[in-house]
């Protein structure tokens, strides 16, 4: 094992590769901020480029490079104004942008990248020591239990169920799941709520229901809000200079990674699931964990907030290729088109692999461990420049963000329908918001929906009914698990009326 | 549809009469339009097509465009309202253009569309995990045989889609009532080998070629394919034919054009497709995936696209399934 690492250090470690590294995580991040333009499509677009270099290891080291920097940038847009443009990064969010809107943005682009960086590199040091042995657990699950995962993903709601805000946050998940059912369902060739309208027959499109819920209303809120547009041209610039996270912090955030880093990878583990469910599951859990002071602030710009999903997603997202380097199994879409890329230069990802061709085994480890690196010694210095965006005045922040929603919401689909789409769903939210209803709920409830859907019917079809749900011992526990989750707010918030009283 | 099948002949006919005193023109560049998501099996098609075209130097460049929906009725939808400015787009297609115009998935079918050539062929193989006691297609009748409710077979196609058909055609030979197999699709070759491994499902059907690269990665093996003879990137796995079961299938794969393309147009796609496959190029790409060469130009595709459907259909409705 030593022998494969320092032999995975010394190929990473020439001038070429060093470059390319750079250059891939450079690339990632810029192309990875434009909303719809995710880890997947910028690894999907880089891999014709990467493969004209012709060196196994180089080409790997370049899309790993890719890959992390494209992950980072995807949460650069949720940080700074509130667009995710992956599902992945949603939930970084939620605590991301109150913290820029409170004049934070650096110190949350810093905590996002530390946490990005300490969550994928621990994940690749559990994948290098445990990954042949996380093959048994990788194939654990059958439909049922994912499933009941689906439903533990769910839970991740209730942290936005405040106080008197349970129905609400309840009828905007039930909502988000009925937007994910519009379209074929992958189990069946019906078209459902469709209106006869053949754009919809694919379904919504994440990033147009994401950047319709979040940064439309933004932008429309930035618009109408003298006070708050006021302090974002004047203060934030020299707010800015703040980046730096204190001791204090770094103990506080500290423990949320290192938990994070391993639920992360676990859940990344199982094939189908991946960052999205890590990222709403780690929510919900340091929520759970936090003291009751420090839960006040979560979605009100709390460190924790943040720093938990951003570990998790990365974490999941090395953890994903578990599957694929011990079984050959693509657990997500990310690793499903780098395997594109390994079948490209003749390698087979699998148990074959790893007795036949250890070095190639190798080079992938360690290509992922650099390309964390670099990506935090090229982004750190890049976080105030990057941060400094804000500043600029309302007058252009605004069309700056109407123009990232609108591009984010086209390229995925080169169609004009979507723009319409993106200005019912905008309209929509801003409704929602003038009620004060949660959006976070809504859009929980769409990402998770239809792997909810096509899980659940793949259980009941192959048990000929529900019966699986307590005829598999492991469906039940996850089952029971996320009753608990939801409850524990609620009850809490009873005690808390109860004492009061 | 048979007097539309009737005028499309007499159409193509004249076409092909003409065609002579038609201005012969050079095909530079390919647009490919994909009805389906990165990575599947169209995708591969088009890509590889794509590649060795260019690589050969038979064109100077391609372009792709992935537009999935409505399980490809989205692009053929596009392709016959933009019929006038997509000349130079070739859309790729498969044996579900055929399937689920019979299920009425769209409401299109391929008459509707300018028929390029057929290219290449696939067949399609029955997986099972390596530690399974199914070591043959007998195995699996007599797993069927012992509980038919922990006996399901998975595919990456919805109920009553290609990858069901062919579980069903195998098992109907085998005596069973196909439409008592169960059956359950998921949406991505990893998620149904994650269900094959995990012990969901008691086998998989599925592409040949992608059988091949799963049995490379070392979990899996082939305990049928649907060829007539034993395939050369596969010599150990065995025929159904050969185990006695009397099905053989092919998933072809090829390209269609907009509606009212010029026939000149036609003819200079259909050389091109031809030229190809004396390339070394293209058996590169060819032999990487496993795919067999079964070129159908023209009105030749036209009337092997008629008989699938009557055969799908027959096969269809004898199942059950339509």
């Amino acid at each position: 094992m030593l022998d494969g690492m320092l032999l995975g250090l010394e190929t990473a470690f020439t001038f070429q590769n060093l470059f390319f590294a750079a250059l891939g995580c450079f690339i990632g991040t810029i192309i990875g901020m434009l909303p719809g333009l995710g880890p997947m499509s910028v690894v999907a677009i880089m891999i014709p480029v990467s493969l004209q270099i012709g060196d196994p290891s180089t080409t790997l080291i370049l899309l790993a490079g890719v890959y992390y920097g494209a992950i980072f940038g995807g949460s650069t847009s949720s940080i700074l104004i509130n667009a995710p443009g992956v599902a992945g990064t949603v939930s970084s969010s939620f605590d991301g942008y109150p913290m820029s809107q409170n004049g934070q943005a650096g110190k949350a682009l810093t905590i996002a990248a530390i946490s990005s960086f300490s969550g994928g590199t621990i994940g690749v040091v559990l994948l290098m020591f445990f990954a042949p042995a996380l093959a048994s657990f990788a194939i654990l699950f059958w439909s049922a239990e994912y499933f009941a995962l689906m439903l533990l993903g769910l839970s991740a709601v209730s942290a936005f169920a405040g106080k008197g805000k349970v129905l609400k946050a309840v009828m905007m998940t039930l909502l988000g799941l009925m937007l994910a059912t519009v379209g074929e369902s992958s189990l069946f060739h019906a078209p459902r709520f469709t209106l006869g309208i053949m754009d919809l027959q694919s379904g919504i499109n994440f990033v147009t229901l994401a950047m319709g819920l979040f940064a439309v209303p933004e932008a429309f809120f930035l618009a109408i809000d003298k006070i708050r547009s006021k302090k974002s041209s004047s203060k934030k610039s020299q707010e800015i200079s703040n980046l730096r996270i204190n001791l204090k912090e770094a103990k506080a955030i500290a423990p949320v990674i290192g938990r994070q880093s391993i639920q992360g990878f676990l859940i990344g583990v199982m094939p189908g699931t991946g960052a999205t469910i890590a990222s709403f599951l780690g929510y919900a859990v340091e929520r759970n964990l936090a003291s009751p002071e420090e839960r006040e602030e979560f979605g009100k710009g709390s460190i924790k907030g943040l720093a938990a999903p951003e570990t998790a997603n990365n974490a999941a997202s090395t953890g994903s290729f578990v599957p694929l380097l011990t079984l050959g199994i693509p657990g997500s879409g990310t690793t499903a088109v780098l395997l594109g890329a390994f079948i490209a230069l003749n390698l087979q990802p699998g148990p074959q692999l790893m007795q036949d061709r250890p070095e190639v085994f190798w080079s992938i480890i360690m290509s992922m461990y650099f390309g964390n690196i670099v990506l935090l010694v090229l982004n750190l210095p890049l976080v105030p420049y990057i941060a400094r965006l804000l500043s600029i005045p309302r007058s252009f922040l605004i069309p700056f963000v109407l123009f990232f929603a609108m591009a984010g919401a086209y390229i995925g689909q080169n169609n004009a329908t979507e723009l319409l789409l993106l200005l019912g769903f905008g309209v929509l939210a801003i409704i929602f918001r003038f009620a004060d209803y949660p959006l976070p709920p809504l859009l929980i409830g769409f990402v998770l929906g239809q792997m909810f859907e096509d899980n659940l019917g793949r259980a009941i079809r192959n048990a000929n009914g529900i019966e699986f749900i307590w005829e598999r011992p492991m469906t039940l526990t996850l089952i029971l698990t996320a009753a608990v989750f939801i409850l524990i707010p609620i009850l809490r918030d009873w005690q808390e009326n109860k004492s009061s009283k | 549809m048979k007097k539309l099948a009737k005028m499309m002949a007499v159409a193509i006919a004249s076409v092909v009469l003409s065609a002579g005193s038609l201005s012969a023109v050079e095909i530079k560049k390919i647009h490919f339009l994909i009805p389906g998501g990165a990575g599947g099996g169209w995708d591969g098609t088009a890509r590889g097509t794509g590649e060795a075209l260019t690589k050969a130097g038979l064109i100077d460049s391609a372009t792709f465009e992935n537009m999935s929906g409505g399980g490809g009725g989205k692009a053929i939808g596009y392709l016959i309202e933009n019929s006038k400015s997509n000349h130079g787009t070739l859309m790729v297609n498969s044996t579900p253009i055929v399937i689920r115009s019979l299920t009425k998935v769209f409401p299109q079918n391929f008459r509707d569309l300018t028929l390029v050539a057929g290219t290449i062929g696939d067949y399609a193989a029955m997986v099972v995990s390596k530690n399974s006691p199914i070591n043959s297609m007998a195995d699996l009748v007599a797993a069927y045989d012992a509980d038919p409710s922990k006996t399901a077979i998975g595919g990456g196609s919805v109920p009553g889609g290609m990858d069901h058909l062919v579980a069903a055609m195998a098992m109907e030979a085998a005596g069973k009532d196909a439409l008592e197999v169960k059956y359950i699709p998921y949406d991505a070759g990893g998620k149904a080998m994650a269900a094959l491994l995990s012990g969901e499902i008691a086998a998989l059907s599925t592409g040949f070629s992608e059988a091949v690269s799963m049995e490379k990665a070392g979990k899996v093996r082939m305990i049928a394919v649907t060829s007539s003879e034993r395939v050369d990137a596969a010599p150990n796995a065995p025929t159904l034919i050969e185990q006695g079961y009397n099905v053989t299938f092919v998933n072809w794969r090829g390209f269609f054009a907009a509606p009212d393309l010029p026939s000149n147009l036609r003819k200079a796609y259909i050389e091109v497709l031809g030229k190809m496959y004396k390339t070394p190029e293209w058996e590169k790409v060819r032999a990487r995936n496993g795919w067999v060469n079964i070129y159908n130009p023209g009105d030749k595709f036209m009337v092997f696209l008629a008989e699938q459907e009557k055969v799908i259909g027959d096969l269809m409705r004898e199942l059950g399934f339509l």
